[in-house]
């Protein structure tokens, strides 16, 4: 079996499409360790892939006033159990144009296994852009996943991501994303992820609303089960006149897990508003209770609950 | 045939009393209203008879379909056909409508359920049961969720209060239904027009039942705020 088709096949398992790599008006770009396996493009978005030592060297482009109607596929793995896969990225949305990224990042036998991304997005004014990672890690946990992010929102554009990590071991995450929102910018950062064993979080998110008028989300929900361990640390600065950002954090916590929430929420100009919320804790018990009395065990009722929170 | 009864229930908090003596039974198919003023304990004999955590009776006793349930946990009283619908019911985050009223049984048509509660199905069975929702919405939610459960005792625990006036004719629907599929009914309001629908009603006043029987004559004795049994001295709330 070739690595494209080791790599897809694991990426159906995961529970994702591989017609996708079919279908030519969808851009796609699939990369296993430090091997190109697969790249298309559709017009108005322009990819430049290259193969480093250490991984993968990519620069995007969606040209002014583009919108890419269907979302563009960046599928990363690694299918041996040992390795290192760096992910460098360059992307850059032009005036006025729009796309939607989804990442899928595919380690289903990680032993010893490194994915680093380092990600440079300039999102320009009035343009919009998606972008959604979702990680199946096997059920070993010896992987480490650091990915980072520095992002700058012009005028009137707007960004959002979606982090998802819920299926399998997280093993060692470390997340490091910064946003600058300019004047009537949009921006929000979402991070899921669910800890067992002795998997350790770490997620910082930082958003700086440096624009007049602009709005900043950063919203997380970590469970965390048996010895797992986060620290949760959301950043909101308002710099600007009519900025408006906030800070939502909730972890749930089970068995020997430890959970740790840092909002920090600095504001520079008398007329910015931040405000923050984080809860930590047990399962709720009102909700617990409502399930049960609904004829669910208290086993159900956590999975309800955990698997809600997590979607 | 008598579904629910309590035999001289009495329940304390950090040595206070919160419920005294209290006996009272229901019936099959019977729909009973509690009435009190507040902190009377009709909740709390809610949470007494759902097995909420925290609430088992200080001495007496709960039967249900004759089985002693005293020690028995949330789920299992579930199991055997007992459910609530809390006067303030939580949000959900993550959970659409749809699947909150299929948690027990995939085959049930939500929909149908949604309009038995005066809600548009194709409005609501996407939302999600979180803060998007007004609590008259998800109230109306709730009861429907409860009613999608086929339940042999439903508690419910002011189903009227934070829902319009003009809907009250919704929570009169809700509660025929339950009687309809010959289900007893727990019912606790302050709402005179939704106590006459009940076959019988009971008046709590310092934890025990002073007035039980027909509800016009209980809803009756509720108005005067005056209780003939304390005659004032030990009702402190009346």
């Amino acid at each position: 079996m070739s690595d494209l088709d080791a790599l897809m096949k694991a990426f159906g398992e995961a529970g994702g499409d591989k017609a996708i790599l079919e279908n030519n008006e969808i851009a796609h770009l699939v990369a296993s360790g430090h091997k190109l396996l697969s790249m298309k493009s559709v017009g108005g978005l322009e990819v430049d892939a290259k193969e480093t030592l250490t991984g993968i060297s990519v620069r995007v482009t969606v040209k002014e006033v583009v919108r890419i109607k269907n979302p563009a596929h960046l599928c990363f793995g690694v299918l041996h159990n040992k390795g290192t896969q760096r992910i460098k990225m360059d992307v850059k949305l032009e005036k006025d144009s729009s796309a939607h990224f989804i990442a899928h990042c595919i380690f289903p036998k990680a032993e010893k296994i490194r994915h680093i991304m380092d990600a440079v997005v300039e999102v320009g004014e009035g343009a919009e852009m998606r972008y959604s990672e979702t990680h199946f890690h096997g059920l070993y946990g010896g992987i480490e996943v650091v990915p980072k992010s520095v992002v700058t929102v012009a005028r009137n554009g707007r960004y959002f991501t979606d982090f998802t990590l819920t299926t399998g071991r997280v093993g060692k995450l470390d997340i490091d994303y910064s946003v600058e929102a300019g004047e009537n910018a949009v921006t929000e950062l979402t991070a899921r992820v669910f800890g067992h064993a002795n998997d350790a979080i770490k997620i910082k998110e930082k958003v700086v609303l440096a624009g007049e008028n602009s709005r900043g989300l950063i919203k997380t929900r970590v469970a965390l089960e048996d010895e797992a361990e986060a620290e949760v640390t959301g950043i909101t600065e308002g710099n600007a006149a009519g900025a408006r950002g906030h800070v939502d954090c909730m972890e749930i916590v089970k068995d020997n897990a430890v959970a740790k929430a840092i909002p920090i929420v600095n504001v520079t100009n008398p007329l910015a508003k931040v405000t923050h919320e984080a809860a930590i804790g047990s399962v709720d018990k009102r909700q617990m209770e409502t399930l049960m009395a609904h004829g669910l065990t208290p086993e159900e009722a956590v999975d309800v609950i955990v698997k809600g929170i997590l979607k | 045939m008598t579904l629910l009864e309590l035999k001289d229930i009495s329940y304390k908090v950090t040595g206070k009393e919160i419920l005294s003596g209290l006996s009272l039974s229901i019936g099959t198919g019977e729909v009973h209203a509690l009435l009190g003023t507040n902190g009377t304990g009709k909740s709390t004999l809610a949470y007494l008879v759902m097995g909420c955590e925290g609430y088992r009776p200080s001495s007496g006793e709960i039967m249900f379909a004759g089985e002693l349930i005293n020690s028995l946990k949330i789920h299992e009283r579930a199991k055997l056909g007992i459910t609530m619908a809390w006067q303030e019911p939580v949000r959900f985050e993550g959970i659409a409508v749809r699947d909150y009223l299929v948690l027990k049984d995939k085959n049930i048509d939500p929909a149908h359920y949604l309009e038995m509660v005066g809600l548009h199905s194709e409005l609501y069975l996407h939302r999600m049961v979180d803060k998007s929702l007004s609590g008259g919405e998800r109230k109306r939610i709730e009861l429907a969720s409860i009613l999608a459960l086929s339940p042999k005792l439903a508690i419910l625990d002011e189903p009227d209060s934070g829902i319009d006036m003009l809907s009250t004719q919704d929570i009169v629907n809700v509660i025929s239904a339950f009687k309809n599929n010959s289900a007893s009914v727990l019912l606790i309001t302050h709402r005179e027009e939704i106590v006459l629908i009940a076959d019988k009603a009971s008046q709590i006043c310092n934890g025990r039942v002073v007035c039980s029987g027909d509800p016009e004559k209980v809803a009756e004795y509720y108005k005067a705020r005056k209780c003939l049994v304390c005659d004032g001295e030990v009702c402190a709330y009346v």
